[in-house]
């Protein structure tokens, strides 16, 4: 299990615990999927955690907010750790995801 | 006047070549009416005329040519047809022009003579008279919209690379990350949009997120050219379908690296847009495929291609195609231009033929003393010396091509002449040979299409009433074989009556009258002086000289000449000719201690002249090779003849062949290869049978060239005298 729920009045808060990358994008995908049933109102990501964020990672992100959309819930990111700010940036995706991104005193610029 | 002053000579030549050039579009014309090419050239040539003609006051010249450029402009506008009746008032314009613009050239000062101002105004009626009927055709030419649409990306105003990746869905899977390749990206220049796409996305219960999805529309600002961005992607490239479309600063950028192209040679699309960047080699080669995929369906050509792909914009390949059509005709225009005096060239030639035999001696010297630490360089020398000679005899030779086309003139007017229809094809004008063959098989060939065009085609009754079509077609071919060309001359006329040849030639003594003659050697009594098959002489042949001028002149160059016909179904005349009359490739043999040259090209193969293997009869001079009855010749014996050989001893057999005719000659010793820079024989010995010239060896011998066609003919004498006709040598 690399996420743990915290269940809350239809909101869902998910810390994801691993990387998202290519190697256990497909555990992921299975962890997330379980999250977007018809009880679901909101989905709340907590990025923190998240060292390493490949293209697969990014993948499931981009299909989740599609399916959010899709089903009516809100997807919140939050606490977009270093390796997510970094993608988000070289993609321009912070206006698409719409999430506040907290860019932490030591971060570090590349 | 007498002496043209030299502006006036430049324009006459001006004059003749835009004629020329004139004549041979309008004759294109009739087959491909609306070949664009043919109608510009026909244009150029009035327009140019016209202005150069201002130049001089050759007032009556201009408003002759006026009149046929204004036509010609519509023509060439789409705004009307051409037709066969439109193309012979056109010649006849053009002979017309010729003959207005040679009055004034001689009769500088006099007017126009009546006779010819009234052709004029005939010729202007007749083109102009037509013009304002077919002014309301509609036009032939469609008018191609070249617009196109052009992506959205491209329109936009800002300075952006647009680069788009379509992953393929096993990217990820094959170690792939996408994005990595766009930080690397970001290392030479600036990012400024991104657009994700997942087009294939299906829903997320089937998504399998091992797959690829992602698409990537990048728009992106740097300073890098398109091949560094495209190596950028360089490891992606099986698994992602990349387009990169360059700003438009940068197609500014390129029009002006067209423009600054040097003109030096006509260059591939591909190549050019390679060269200033535009294309990268990867894209050029994969569109290249794909359009050889598509080739059944009817493949659009490079740039369309290009731009529908969106790899390249709109106005790039416009004018990248500009300036290869530009490149074009300044090369054409060039090579024109190159005009070296015959004398030269022979001068030239004559040097290098010295120069191949001073190579030989010194060849001979290195091999005599040894000398291992030259020999690299005598061989590198006698390999440039050989590339020199090669390239000396190149530039005498000229295309075949001309010579033929002069003849779509001829077939022309003759045909119009006799009633006939007759069409003339052509093949293998691009085949090469010495120019002064050139220039005297001219009038041979000019006699035997005349004769084809007189004797061999029929009127067009008597050709449906034979079952063949009304059209009759003259054939000229040319082809190389075995280091000498072939021309042959073909008609689907009536062919030749072997019975009335062999009345004729027995009425005129030429054999007996049981003389038994095979088909060949009955087609060959046309040759003989006096003998023609033709009841009535017309003025264009028939009068039974001729035949035997154009095989005498022939055979003056070393050449040949045969007849086959069918009755019924038409005639063939081949020629063969030698390709050059200066140097060859020859085969050195010896017999008796004497050297002579075989050319090599006639040289089939060489074995040893065994009698258990090749079961060799003596008495009739042939021996078996392979089954195959080779006649052979003792060269020996032939140039000795009182000098019989005695000793036996080791023997080789040259086969040589020349056309279908094959022999062996037997020698003593085999010398190998050998550059020949033949020598004429002096008066006295012109005549020599078996003999076509010398040839000076390294060592300062004399060597003799041997005349293969004559020895053959003499080897198969030997072998059944009775078949051997007197004329035949």
């Amino acid at each position: 299990m690399t996420a743990k729920a915290n269940k809350n009045d239809g909101i869902l808060c998910v810390p994801i615990m691993d990387d998202m990358t290519i190697y256990n994008a497909q555990s992921l995908k299975e962890t997330l999927l379980g999250y977007c049933h018809a009880g679901t109102q909101e989905l709340q990501l907590d990025l923190s955690a998240v060292a390493e964020i490949d293209s697969a990672g990014l993948q499931l992100l981009l299909l989740l907010k599609a399916e959010a959309q899709k089903r009516g819930f809100t997807l919140r990111l939050l606490r977009h750790s270093e390796a997510v700010i970094e993608i988000f940036e070289l993609l321009k995706l912070g206006m698409y995801f719409g999430d506040p991104v907290v860019i932490p005193a030591n971060w570090k610029k590349s | 006047m007498s002496d043209i002053n030299p502006a006036l000579e430049t324009f006459s030549q001006e004059v003749d070549e835009l004629l020329a050039a004139m004549e041979e579009a309008l004759l294109g014309l009739e087959g491909t009416p609306d070949d664009a090419d043919c109608i510009n050239s026909i244009f150029r040539a009035m327009h140019t005329i016209k202005g150069s003609s201002g130049l001089f006051g050759f007032d009556d010249v201009v408003a002759f040519t006026h009149e046929a450029e204004t036509v010609l402009d519509r023509v060439r506008n789409g705004e009307r047809a051409i037709d066969a009746e439109q193309v012979s008032v056109l010649l006849a314009c053009k002979d017309h022009t010729a003959q207005i613009i040679q009055h004034f050239l001689f009769n500088e000062d006099e007017p126009l003579p009546e006779s010819l101002h009234l052709q004029s105004q005939a010729l202007i009626a007749q083109l102009t008279g037509q013009s304002a009927a077919a002014g309301g055709m509609p036009s032939t030419q469609e008018v191609k919209a070249d617009h196109f649409e052009v992506d959205d990306n491209t329109t936009d105003s800002s300075d952006n690379w647009v680069i788009s990746l379509a992953f393929k869905q096993n990217a990820l899977r094959n170690g792939m990350d996408p994005l990595s390749f766009i930080r690397y990206l970001q290392t030479l220049g600036k990012i400024n949009e991104v657009i994700i796409t997942m087009p294939t996305l299906p829903r997320i219960e089937d998504m399998d997120p091992e797959d690829c999805y992602l698409n990537f529309k990048i728009a992106f600002s740097s300073s890098a050219d398109k091949k560094t961005i495209e190596d950028v992607f360089e490891f992606a490239e099986d698994d992602c379908d990349i387009t990169i479309l360059p700003p438009n600063s940068r197609q500014e950028h390129y029009l002006q690296l067209l423009a600054d192209l040097p003109e030096d040679q006509v260059k591939r699309l591909g190549e050019m847009l390679i060269e200033i960047g535009a294309l990268t080699e990867k894209e050029v080669a994969h569109t290249l495929n794909e359009q050889c995929a598509e080739d059944n369906a009817g493949a659009k050509p490079l740039g369309e291609m290009l731009v529908d792909k969106n790899i390249l914009q709109q106005p790039v390949i416009e004018q990248a195609l500009k300036k290869q059509e530009s490149v074009k005709q300044k090369i054409n225009k060039e090579s024109n231009y190159i005009r070296v005096d015959a004398a030269k060239l022979g001068y030239l030639i004559n040097l290098v033929g010295e120069l191949v035999i001073s190579g030989a001696a010194m060849r001979l010297m290195v091999d005599k003393h040894g000398l291992s630490d030259v020999d690299d360089v005598a061989s590198t020398m006698s390999h440039l010396v050989e590339d020199i000679r090669d390239t000396a005899l190149q530039l005498r030779m000229v295309q075949i091509g001309e010579t033929f086309t002069r003849f779509q003139r001829v077939v022309h007017d003759v045909s119009k002449e006799l009633g006939k229809q007759i069409q003339l094809q052509i093949t293998g004008g691009e085949s090469e040979l010495d120019k002064t063959v050139v220039e005297k098989i001219n009038d041979p060939l000019t006699h035997l299409v005349r004769n084809s065009l007189d004797h061999g085609i029929e009127t067009p009754a008597e050709r449906i009433r034979a079952g063949k079509p009304e059209k009759g077609t003259i054939q000229l071919n040319a082809y190389h074989d075995s280091g000498r060309i072939v021309i042959q001359i073909s008609d689907d006329g009536k062919g030749l009556d072997p019975e009335k040849i062999v009345a004729k030639a027995v009425a005129k003594g030429l054999v007996k009258q049981d003389q038994v003659l095979s088909k060949s050697e009955i087609y060959h009594l046309i040759f003989e002086p006096g003998l023609s098959t033709k009841e009535e002489a017309s003025n264009l042949s028939g009068r039974g000289v001729g035949m035997d001028v154009v095989k005498r002149n022939i055979e003056a160059l070393r050449g040949s000449v045969s007849v086959d016909s069918e009755l019924g179904q038409g005639t063939t005349v081949t020629i063969h000719l030698p390709l050059t009359l200066a140097i060859i490739d020859g085969f050195m043999v010896e017999a008796q201690k004497e050297r002579y040259i075989i050319p090599l090209s006639m040289v089939e193969e060489c074995v040893e002249m065994n009698s258990d293997e090749w079961q060799i009869d003596d008495s009739q001079h042939y021996v078996n090779l392979r089954g195959q009855v080779l006649p052979y010749l003792r060269l020996g014996d032939f140039f000795h003849k009182n000098k019989k050989h005695t000793h036996r001893q080791r023997e080789s057999l040259v086969v040589v062949r020349f056309g279908e005719a094959k022999a062996g000659f037997v020698v003593d010793e085999l010398h190998g290869e050998n550059q020949t820079v033949i020598k004429p024989l002096g008066k006295l010995f012109e005549n020599l049978n078996g003999i076509g010239g010398a040839t000076v060896l390294g060592s300062g011998d004399v060597a003799l060239i041997l005349d293969v066609q004559g020895l053959i003919q003499h080897a198969k004498k030997q072998v059944n005298p009775t078949l051997a006709l007197s004329s035949s040598v």
